[in-house]
Order: C-alpha cells, then sequence, then structure tokens
C-alpha cells in the first residue's frame, strides 16, 4: 500500500524518534512494563506504514460491499440502513413476553429477539422433573404452537423479522413458527429471521445440547436444504462466537472456534449433497463486542475477511452472498459489574460503539442491571437508547468503516486473523470443530482462568470491583419471575393436552420416528406434527429415543 | 486445614450452562491446595447429594445463573440433611439477587458469593469454615 522510499524513510524517523522516546519513558516510566491486548498482542507505543508494510489494498481491505469484504457487507453500509436494533427479551410466560415484543416495537426497536426458558431450550416440556424451578426464567416458556401463538399475538411475523435463540430443538420451533406465521395469513416466503441452530458452540461452552453431533448435524444440514426451497430469505443458523467469549475466550480464540465451527458446517451441508452457493448465503454470525475496544473493532473486520477467504479458497464459493459474513453482535454480560451498576451503561455503549464501527448488520445492548437480574422495561429503555444515540446523534454512521486505514487497526486485523488462521490449523489437524471441542474448552477455561487472576491480583481494572469501589444500596425494582409462571404454564399444558385428538398425535409422533430413522429431511414432519400441536417435549422425546443424549465431557 | 486436604464438590444444579464461574471457582481451590470435583452441567439435586456423599466432601459449592437457586439450593441442603450429612458447608454463587439471599440463608446455605467476588475470598471463607 505505500512506497518502498517512504516506508525506508519512515523506518528512519522512527529510529531516531526512538531515542527520544527512550529519553522520555526514562524520565517518566509508562504505566505498564508492557501493554498488551485481550489476545496477548504486544501493543507498540505508536504504529506507522511500516507496521503495514505486506498490506495490498486490493487484496486485503477492498471496497466495501467487495471481496474481502473487511471494509463491510455493503457498499454504503449505515449511509443506506442503520443496524437491526435487536433486543434480546424473553421471560415467563407467552403473555408476558408478548407484552415485552410489544413495548419494545413501540420503543423503535426494529426487530424482535426471542429469549426461550432453559427446558425449551433442551427440549423438556414445561411438566417435565427436570423444569423444575426453570420454567420462564431465562425466557418465554413455549411447549406448543398455542405458546407460539400467544407469544405473537398482533405481531405480523411476515413483517417483523424474529431472531429465535433456539439450538438443539431450532427444527422444532421454526416449524412452530411457520405454523404460527401461516395461521397469521403469510407464506413462508414472507417470514424473515434467525435460528442460532448452532449446536457445536453448545458442546463448547453453552451447554443446551440434547443429541450427540452426527445427529446434530444433520438436523442442521436438513434445516439448510428446508429453507433454501422453503424460507428463502431465512438465516438458518448464527454461528455463535458470542458464548464462546462469554465463558472467557480471547478475541483471537472468538474469531477462531467460530469460524472453525462455521467450517464444520459448511463441511457436514456439502457432504449431505448441498451446493455451497444454496445453502452458504443464509449463514450467519453472532459475535460479542467486549471492552477491549480497538482490538474488538479490529476482530470483526479480520472475522470479515477470513471468513470471504475461507469460502472462496477452501469451499470454492462463488457468490459474493457466500462469502460475506454478515452478523449479529451482543455486547458483554460479562463485562457487567454487580457493583455500581449504572457504570455499566458506559460500558454497554462503548462496547456497541466498537460493534457498529465493525460493522455490525444488528446489535443488542445489555441492560446496566444484569448482572443482578433480568433486566426491568426502564433498563431495557435505555440499552435501546443507547443504540439510538450512535445511530442518529453521534454521527458515526455516515461514513463507511471509518476506522480503516488507522495503522493500528490494519495491524490488529491482521494479527488477530493470523493468529485464528492458527489456530484454526490446530483445529483442522484434531480433525475438525467437532473432534476438537475439549481441545477448544481447556482453551477458553484457561484463558477464563487467567482473567480472573488478572482482575484479582488488579493487573486489570474494573470499576468499582477492584478500584473506586464505594458503599452503595442494593439496586432496587429487579425484575423477578415468580415460581406461579411454572404452575400456570403446566396447568395451561395439561389443558391443551387434554384436548387434543390423541389418535392423531401417536400417529404424528410415529411419522417423526420413522422420518428419524430414515434419511429423510425431518423438517416437513415437524411443521405437520407442530400444526396438530405435538408438543416440543414429545417431538424431542422421540429424537432422544431415536438417537441418543449427548454425554458431557468434564473439562477444566 | 494442615492434617487433612479439604475437599470440595464444585456442582451445577439445574439446566443453565454458564460454567464459567464454577470452573473458575474449582481451579482457585484446586491451585489453592483443595481437592475439588466438578460435577459438570444439569445436575439434579439428588445426583449432587450423591456425588458429594460418594466423594465425601467437606463442602458442596453451587452456581446457578438461571434463577432457579430459590428451588434448587435448599432442595440440595435437605436432602442432604436427609441422608445424615448436614455437616457438609453448602455455599453458592451466580447472578443471586441480594433479596433472596437471606431466605437462602435461612434454608441453609453457608454463603453466597455474588459477581465480583475476589476468588481469595471463597478460598478464605472455605478454609475459616470447614
Amino acid at each position: 500500500m505505500f512506497i518502498k522510499d517512504e516506508l525506508d524513510q519512515i523506518a528512519a524517523a522512527k529510529e531516531t524518534w526512538a531515542a527520544k522516546l527512550a529519553a522520555t519513558t526514562k524520565k517518566r516510566p509508562e504505566r505498564e512494563a508492557k501493554f498488551a491486548t485481550d489476545s496477548g498482542f504486544e501493543i507498540d507505543t505508536v504504529y506507522t506504514p511500516n507496521n503495514l508494510a505486506g498490506m495490498g489494498y486490493e487484496q486485503d481491505l477492498g471496497l466495501p460491499g467487495e471481496f474481502p469484504y473487511t471494509r463491510g457487507v455493503q457498499p454504503n453500509m449505515y449511509r443506506g440502513r442503520l443496524w437491526t436494533m435487536r433486543q434480546y427479551a424473553g421471560f415467563g410466560s407467552a403473555e408476558e413476553t408478548n407484552q415485552r415484543f410489544r413495548y419494545l416495537l413501540e420503543q423503535g426497536q426494529t426487530g424482535l429477539s426471542c429469549a426461550f426458558d432453559l427446558p425449551t431450550q433442551i427440549g423438556y416440556d414445561s411438566d417435565h422433573p427436570l423444569a423444575r424451578g426453570e420454567i420462564g426464567k431465562v425466557g418465554v416458556a413455549i411447549d406448543s404452537l398455542a405458546d407460539m401463538e400467544t407469544l405473537f399475538d398482533q405481531i405480523p411475523l411476515g413483517k417483523v423479522s424474529t431472531s429465535m435463540t433456539i439450538n438443539a430443538p431450532a427444527g422444532v420451533l421454526l416449524a412452530m413458527y411457520i405454523a404460527c406465521a401461516e395461521k397469521q395469513g403469510f407464506t413462508k416466503a414472507q417470514i424473515n429471521g434467525t435460528i442460532q441452530n448452532d449446536v457445536i458452540k453448545e458442546y463448547i461452552c453453552r451447554g443446551t445440547y440434547i443429541l450427540p453431533p452426527e445427529p446434530s448435524m444433520r438436523l442442521i444440514s436438513n434445516i439448510f436444504e428446508y429453507c433454501s426451497k422453503e424460507v428463502p430469505t431465512w438465516n438458518t443458523i448464527s454461528i455463535s462466537g458470542y458464548h464462546i467469549r462469554e465463558a472467557g475466550a480471547t478475541a483471537a480464540q472468538e474469531i477462531a472456534f467460530t469460524l472453525a465451527d462455521g467450517i464444520a458446517y459448511v463441511d457436514a451441508a456439502i457432504k449431505a449433497g448441498l451446493n455451497v452457493d444454496d445453502f452458504a448465503p443464509r449463514l450467519s454470525f453472532f459475535f460479542n463486542a467486549h471492552l477491549n475496544f480497538l482490538e474488538e473493532v479490529a476482530k470483526f473486520r479480520a472475522a470479515r475477511r477470513l471468513w470471504a477467504r475461507i469460502m472462496k479458497e477452501r469451499f470454492g464459493a462463488k457468490s459474493a452472498k457466500s462469502m460475506s459474513l454478515r452478523f449479529h453482535t451482543q455486547t458483554a454480560g460479562v463485562s457487567l459489574t454487580a457493583q455500581q451498576p449504572m457504570v455499566n451503561i458506559m460500558r454497554t455503549a462503548y462496547e456497541a460503539l466498537s460493534a457498529v464501527l465493525g460493522g455490525t448488520q444488528s446489535l443488542h445492548t445489555n441492560s446496566y442491571d444484569e448482572a443482578l437480574a433480568l433486566p426491568s422495561n426502564e433498563s431495557v429503555m435505555i440499552a435501546l437508547r443507547t443504540q439510538q444515540i450512535i445511530g442518529y446523534e453521534i454521527g458515526v454512521c455516515d461514513v463507511v468503516d471509518p476506522m480503516g486505514g488507522s495503522y493500528y487497526i490494519e495491524s490488529l486485523t491482521n494479527a488477530l486473523e493470523e493468529k485464528a488462521v492458527d489456530y484454526i490449523g490446530k483445529i483442522d489437524a484434531l480433525g475438525g470443530a467437532v473432534k476438537a471441542i475439549d481441545y477448544m474448552q481447556k482453551e477458553i477455561h484457561n484463558a477464563a482462568y487467567q482473567y480472573q487472576l488478572a482482575i484479582d491480583n488488579k493487573k486489570k481494572t474494573v470499576v468499582g470491583v477492584n478500584k473506586f469501589q464505594m458503599e452503595e444500596k442494593p439496586v432496587e425494582g429487579l425484575l423477578r419471575v415468580d415460581l406461579s409462571v411454572g404452575e400456570r404454564q403446566v396447568a395451561k399444558l395439561a389443558k391443551m393436552k387434554a384436548e387434543r385428538d390423541q389418535a392423531k398425535v401417536a400417529a404424528l409422533l410415529q411419522t417423526v420416528r420413522e422420518a428419524a430413522q430414515s434419511d429423510a429431511n425431518l423438517m416437513p414432519v415437524f411443521v405437520d406434527a407442530v400444526k396438530e400441536y405435538v408438543t416440543l417435549g414429545e417431538i424431542c422425546g422421540v429424537l432422544r429415543d431415536v438417537f441418543g443424549e449427548y454425554k458431557q465431557q468434564i473439562v477444566f | 486445614m494442615s492434617e487433612k486436604r479439604i475437599r470440595v464438590l464444585v456442582a451445577k444444579p439445574g439446566l443453565d450452562g454458564h460454567d464459567r464461574g464454577a470452573k473458575v471457582i474449582a481451579q482457585a481451590l484446586r491451585d489453592a491446595g483443595m481437592e475439588v470435583v466438578y460435577t459438570g452441567l444439569r445436575q439434579t439435586p439428588e445426583q449432587i447429594v450423591s456425588a458429594a456423599l460418594q466423594e465425601d466432601v467437606n463442602v458442596v459449592g453451587m452456581s446457578i445463573l438461571s434463577g432457579a437457586h430459590g428451588t434448587l439450593f435448599p432442595e440440595v441442603v435437605n436432602l442432604l440433611r436427609e441422608k445424615g450429612a448436614g455437616d457438609i458447608l453448602v455455599i453458592g454463587g451466580g447472578i443471586i439477587p441480594e433479596d433472596d439471599i437471606p431466605a437462602l440463608k435461612e434454608a441453609g446455605v453457608a454463603e453466597v458469593f455474588g459477581p465480583g467476588t475476589p476468588l481469595e475470598n471463597v478460598v478464605k471463607y472455605i478454609q475459616e469454615h470447614v
């Protein structure tokens, strides 16, 4: 990108300057003996064109909307349309969550993002013994289409886009969404949204797995195939680094492990006979926006470039859409403190800004009270307003990739990509992401432990936690989900089950069983079953019976 | 403390998969010289109590981030008492609102450690209370 003579001149100038720097630091020592990013990259005092000497503009950056998409996936990015402001929400009953959804839409949110409770995420109905104490706690309880109909009451599914954080039973919930949309009068081609559907990271770190890897990968490929024909604008997977980072990974590991999972899904789908350009355009990603601001901006850019290269070079993708990494971002839950919780508003704002400067397609900003409880209506509104300030008030959306060309940001983007390539090489050598689950778990745990030690020994400052502490009163007005939600949900489920045509339910479950035992695509049978109010737990029960359950390996 | 190493069961009751905290605590206790067994995810109170008895632990440390602590922590305490193991020190952590702590203590949970607790505090607490 630079002329050699000029680089030589700058290098010479920097050498002279280094003597000046040494004199300064001798007089006034620096705050740290060594500065480093969260991923452990040592940071020089200043960056110059020499740090980018090997780069080529066309090959490494390109223009926005052009390979390798370092600068963004669309030519004009937020000058056209801002990112989708999408707050993750869901708790208690379908009625309560429906009210929160409608509140958020009234406040100017532009897409929905649904959180399900843990029994739903693990494929148990609310009447299962393991659901005790968990119903409606971290998300909404959905047992059948009846709950889904309540959840989206008066919300036209052909007009909003909905992201559903559902993984192991994603196919069943998507089937319910389709059935619900059709009942509202929309067609499958009119609905938009995303299912998370990323089971590998459930094994690695999030924990809501059901089946072993092989049938899980088959289900995922079934969804890719079904949607490519029937639900063309649905994002069939959200390959998630978010939880990998929350579990403790560094930024470089977040890119590497996420893209390694992506590679495994693409491999599985190709092996199932699909053509890469038929399904890859609907793959989407989900990243974390953490505190180390500049490294985070570089992370999003590095991930975008590396995925473009992987799709083109490793999988021979031809379509530009297959090579464009589109992603959702959520600010870092782990960075929130229970101490002086209002200060979390500032943390979240900086994290959100890094995601916007990194070119995110949608964003969730955490609420300040989330280290204490589920967010209240008030705290969610402030979180949404934070995004609106970034989008409408501070001018950062009027130009594409404003951080591009910074010597430091570009240098960090290169370093992160290089480190991620290195990790992916190790994962490939182990036989791919599914085989490397315990390797990734160990790496993540080690990084998490180091992070905590750095806080405990005050190498890393956390305002209000290990520095600038103060006496404070407990926060009031926290949202609580009481146990009566569970009781009501169980009663509702019992009533619904009693009113169904039992023979029809049994026959549909038999169809699910036979499809699971054959190599048929399971999606059409899920859709048929949920329309007759066969429950999530009943369908997943059959799948558990046919395929067995995943047994966690304990690594720490 | 010097004559016998403290044995701790770190357990994840309920269905949530957030085990970063549990594993970090487990590692810190191990590095402090304790013998630590980690149960893995999705343990029922029955499984936790049975593991505690089998491993002959002095301490059961539980982590929940889903909000199910109010149901599951007391169940573990009660089951331990039923099995004649009421002397085992039970502690907990996770996303637990301050308002819930008195009820948990009343139910027999000795201490609750919230977000931001230095590892050293947990280590010290166990050393002083076993």
